[in-house]
């Protein structure tokens, strides 16, 4: 038969948007981010033992309004990716898998990241030295 | 790696509207997915008008409506038209069901009704299913035993039984495994939920006696372990079964085996 003819029925264009793909692909998304948010960490620690100079423009740039907004999506993605996590640890040890317990866990996986990203700006903000 | 867009051929086009007879009041507006391999044109999207006040429950009864009085070239598989067969597994307001048990009342607006996503297309709903049914092949679905066949029936426990429910009643539609953007993109080399339920359902069996076997078959980065733990397949299942879990339990097997 000639199947290379054939179309490929429509997917991803048409499918439904669920919270279980959105929440599947932002723990990929967050993940590939934090793990360009260590290079920024990696670079900071080495202005700090490269001297004050360097240092103090590592700060400026992190501390622009740029480098602010990264540090927040950096904040959010750490604690999306954290809670996350534990959550795929307990599907891992076969557990959370009825879907009431999927949505619940979920939604819990959004309000506990997204409380603790607030907190932790706010700490940034009250206690941390910024220019 | 994966191909977020349609190839060329696969574009799906503005197609004819339909209009339903005069005098009708309770019109349903169904948008369907064509596709005639003897027009060498692309997919289209045709309209149809139905009443509703003449029509059955469930979309399966606005198809055959359509398919009876409005246009007889509509092309889809149906069998049993209660939920047992799996013959009428297509992609109904955006997610994957079964057209026969899934009522009308329930979809808001137009009705848009396409095949199994990211299936090759044989004609209009009728997804080609044959690389499906060659991997449920090769996970052998049959008891195997190496002990010498008894006098009469192999007996279960009650207990032993019991772990086959929610298993055994899976009719292999092939919605959870098209709903899988991880099977879209790997149905090459990845098994897919359906058939790692089924997969499960053999090595869950106490009759069977290859559970070894089974599980070595698994252990691949890519049969079984392209599975992320999306949940698109329990969430969209028209039998309420739960792959996930089974996919789950295989990978927990494997664990324990190793210590």
């Amino acid at each position: 038969m000639a199947s290379d003819n054939r179309p490929l029925s429509p997917h991803l264009g048409i499918y439904r948007w669920q919270i279980s793909m959105t929440m599947s692909i932002l723990h990929r998304l967050t993940g590939i981010w934090l793990s360009l948010g260590s290079l920024a960490l990696i670079y900071w620690l080495i202005a700090v033992a490269a001297g004050p100079d360097i240092y103090a423009m590592a700060q400026t740039l992190l501390g622009s309004w740029i480098g602010q907004v990264l540090m927040w999506t950096w904040a959010f993605s750490l604690f999306y990716h954290l809670c996350n996590g534990i959550r795929h640890l307990f599907w891992d040890a076969g557990r959370g898998f009825e879907i009431r317990a999927f949505y619940i866990t979920g939604y819990s996986v959004w309000i506990i990241s997204g409380a603790l990203t607030v907190v932790a700006i706010l700490f940034a903000y009250t206690h941390g030295s910024h220019p | 790696m994966a191909e977020f867009t349609l190839p060329k051929n696969s574009r799906v086009q503005q197609g004819k509207t339909w209009k339903a007879a005069d005098g009708a009041k309770n019109i349903r507006r169904f948008q369907v997915y064509r596709y005639d391999p003897d027009s060498g044109r692309n997919p289209r999207m045709d309209t149809y008008e139905v009443d509703l006040d003449k029509c059955g429950p469930m979309v399966l009864d606005a198809l055959l409506k359509i398919k009876n009085e409005i246009d007889a070239t509509l092309t889809l598989r149906r069998s049993c038209r209660e939920g047992v067969c799996g013959s009428c597994a297509m992609n109904i307001d955006g997610t994957n069901t079964l057209a026969c048990t899934h009522d009308i009342a329930d979809i808001k607006g137009d009705v848009k009704v396409y095949p199994l996503p990211h299936m090759p297309v044989i004609k209009d709903l009728v997804p080609d299913l044959t690389h499906f049914f060659a991997q449920y092949a090769s996970i052998k679905p049959w008891i195997r035993t190496e002990s010498p066949p008894p006098d009469r029936e192999r007996l279960q426990s009650k207990e032993e039984r019991a772990k086959l429910d929610g298993l055994y009643e899976c009719i292999l539609c092939a919605c959870c495994s098209t709903a899988c953007p991880s099977y879209w993109w790997n149905s090459d080399r990845y098994l897919g939920p359906a058939l790692l339920l089924q997969s499960y359902r053999w090595i869950a069996d106490s009759r069977d006696e290859t559970t070894g076997e089974r599980l070595d078959e698994l252990q691949d980065p890519f049969k079984l372990y392209r599975c992320h733990t999306i949940m698109n397949c329990t969430r969209t299942c028209p039998k309420r079964l739960n792959p996930a879990k089974s996919i789950a339990e295989i990978k927990k097997l494997l664990v324990e085996r190793e210590h």
